[in-house]
């Protein structure tokens, strides 16, 4: 049994994550040092940071809100909000892409009335943000909905009887107890937007210098043959995943214990 | 003053928790809300609290009408029966917490909380976290920690609940000394008969969403005002078409005016007492009757199974006489 698993991640992500590595250093860290100096590069890091940066922080504010509203209260139509909020990671994220076209393009039917009015968003920024945002949405709130379940009402009630208003109580007794879950979430939907490819693919219009993230920089190198470019972005997006898991898994016990 | 409950009603859905209940809780007391389990006790301190909203009816705390204050505004302790403790927050910044939100200064909070747990025997664990204190310790800063805000009125629902009977019994006789030192008006919820007549100034029986009784341990126990407030404050047998407690019957050798004749079936030594089981010709006690007697009377009347013996319930007895109340089931 233990074997299966320890081949299983081997040859799904071991492997092929550590072949990127090596092969990205293959020739030394000049290649790479250069690499990340072009102006492509520079870019698709600025957007991708803006991107990732606004869409994780709509995800952190929307998961916290949606999981107490999910959890802490009862309203018509509860059940159906929970069912449908694991929607955006049912659909494939191309899927997602189109509708967003379809709504807000050009000739989309509420696109042209903003564009008319000097806001792009497909082949733009709001529009990535939007991708990015609807594809990782559920991330933060499907970790912190289990403990607000775990936690119960009652230190929040205590809190109310001893003189805290509602947005004191959030602060000082929902918010630390929900920290490390809501930690993990905003690391895992960081993840996902860094690494969002099949939505944005779609609504950047992947303009060079302009709407390009890492994920689009590697697919489009790698068709050009530009295999240095390739695998430095690779392994900047690995790396940065990799790095995030590991300083919260290294604090995590710390905390529990 | 107090706590006055106005025609609270309340509802889940369908389900009447709290039916037209009315009440008035005195200022300094230590009064229990005793009734089965299910019956609306916790609804009713919730909704005192303003952690539960009336469908209909006021609640006025000191005078003030709080029906519509938020719980923050209300000025009342809650303790819960799962302790509730802030898990995050040392025993110090658990007690600290309702004075760090009033802004006081640091040194008020300092004193204050130092002396608090000291009233709560604390004092040494004001560095730890509530996950490494036992279950009654935890109740204690719960106790405290509500106290700190110097309350107007303290509720504690089923505050010893969740302990076992050894800390329970030490808990409740020290709540008992705890109030006769601070003072505040008390409400603490029960389900256990015990627990309320010994330790309150005050008993509300509350059964099915309604108030059954209201009034002292000892009137409550020595009159109960119904069937279901007499069985529920403690053990009751049927002697002669009435309701009698089990102590309160009077046992003869030989026949005498207004007895009932009956024949010993069962002996039972427990610690100091003995509990008889005897049947009578009467038709209306179902059951057999139970007597419970000193260890030294029944040693003196050498009570032996088989035996005839003439019974009568003590004339100080309280007793019911169940054709009055024909409305309610005999078990
Ligand atoms: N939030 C709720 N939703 C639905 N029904 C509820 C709710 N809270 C309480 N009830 C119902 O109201 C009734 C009274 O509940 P309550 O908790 O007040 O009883 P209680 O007297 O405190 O009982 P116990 O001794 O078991 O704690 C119960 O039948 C319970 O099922
Ligand atoms: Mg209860």
């Amino acid at each position: 049994m233990r074997l299966i698993v320890i081949l299983y991640l081997s040859f799904l992500l071991v492997i092929p994550v550590s072949l990127i590595f090596w092969r990205t250093f293959s020739h030394g860290v000049a290649p790479v040092w250069h690499a990340l100096q072009d102006p492509a590069m520079t870019s698709a890091f600025r957007v991708t940071g803006i991107v990732t940066g606004i869409s994780v922080v709509i995800d952190t504010v929307f998961g916290v809100t949606i999981s107490l509203l999910l959890v802490r209260y009862r309203f018509f139509g509860r059940r159906f909000l929970d069912a449908i909020l694991d929607l955006p990671l049912a659909i494939s994220p191309v899927v997602v892409g189109l509708a967003l076209i379809l709504v807000y393009g050009k000739y989309g039917w509420f696109g042209g009335f903003l564009e008319r009015h000097g806001f792009q968003v497909i082949f733009a920024l709001p529009g990535m943000v939007l991708a990015t945002v609807f594809t990782s949405l559920p991330l933060v709130a499907r970790e912190v909905m289990p403990v607000l379940e775990e936690i119960g009402v009652e230190q929040e009630q205590a809190a109310r009887t001893l003189g805290a208003g509602p947005t004191q109580t959030f602060r000082r007794v929902t918010l630390p107890a929900i920290r490390w879950a809501l930690a993990y979430g905003v690391v895992l939907s960081m993840a996902r937007c860094l690494g969002e490819y099949g939505a944005v693919s779609v609504v950047s219009g992947r303009l060079v210098n302009k709407t390009q993230t890492l994920p689009l920089i590697v697919d489009q190198s790698f068709q050009n043959y530009d295999v240095t470019t390739a695998y430095t972005a690779s392994f900047v997006l690995a790396a940065i995943a990799i790095a995030s898991l590991v300083v919260i898994s290294l604090l995590r016990p710390k905390e529990r214990a | 003053m107090g706590i006055d409950v106005h025609h609270i009603t309340k509802r889940f859905g369908d389900f009447v928790a709290l039916d037209d209940v009315s009440l008035s809780i005195p200022t300094g007391q230590l009064t229990a809300l005793l009734g089965p389990s299910g019956g609306g006790k916790s609804t009713l301190l919730r909704i005192i609290a303003g952690l539960e909203e009336p469908d209909s009816g006021t609640v006025t705390i000191e005078g003030v009408d709080a029906t519509a204050l938020p719980p923050q505004r209300r000025n009342v302790g809650f303790v819960f029966q799962h302790y509730a403790a802030f898990k995050h927050l040392s025993v110090y910044r658990n007690v600290a917490f309702g004075l760090e939100i009033r802004k006081r200064p640091k040194d008020e909070i300092r004193t204050r909380v130092m002396e608090l747990l000291e009233l709560v025997h604390l004092e040494q664990f004001a560095d730890r976290y509530p996950a490494q204190l036992s279950g009654g310790q935890r109740q204690r800063m719960a106790l405290a920690r509500a106290l700190a805000v110097e309350p107007s009125v303290m509720l504690l629902d089923e505050p010893f609940g969740a302990l076992d009977a050894q800390v329970r019994r030490e808990l409740r006789d020290w709540l008992r000394r705890l109030h006769d030192e601070v003072h505040v008006t008390t409400v603490f919820v029960t389900h256990d008969q015990e627990e309320a007549l010994e330790v309150s100034d005050e008993i509300v029986v509350i059964n099915q969403g309604a108030v059954e009784q209201t009034g002292t341990p000892s009137a409550l126990y020595d009159q109960p005002a119904n069937e279901f407030v007499m069985r529920f404050l403690g053990p009751v047998t049927h002697l002669g078409g009435h309701l009698v407690r089990p102590h309160d019957i009077d046992i003869s050798l030989t026949p005498e005016p207004a007895t009932h004749a009956a024949t010993v079936s069962r002996i039972q030594r427990v610690g100091f007492e003995v509990r008889v089981e005897a049947r009578t010709a009467d038709t209306t006690d179902a059951d057999e009757v139970s007597i419970q007697l000193t260890r030294g009377l029944a040693d003196r009347l050498d009570l032996a199974v088989g035996q005839q013996l003439w019974l009568r319930a003590s004339h100080d007895a309280s007793a019911l006489d169940l054709t009055d109340t024909p409305a309610l089931a005999v078990s």
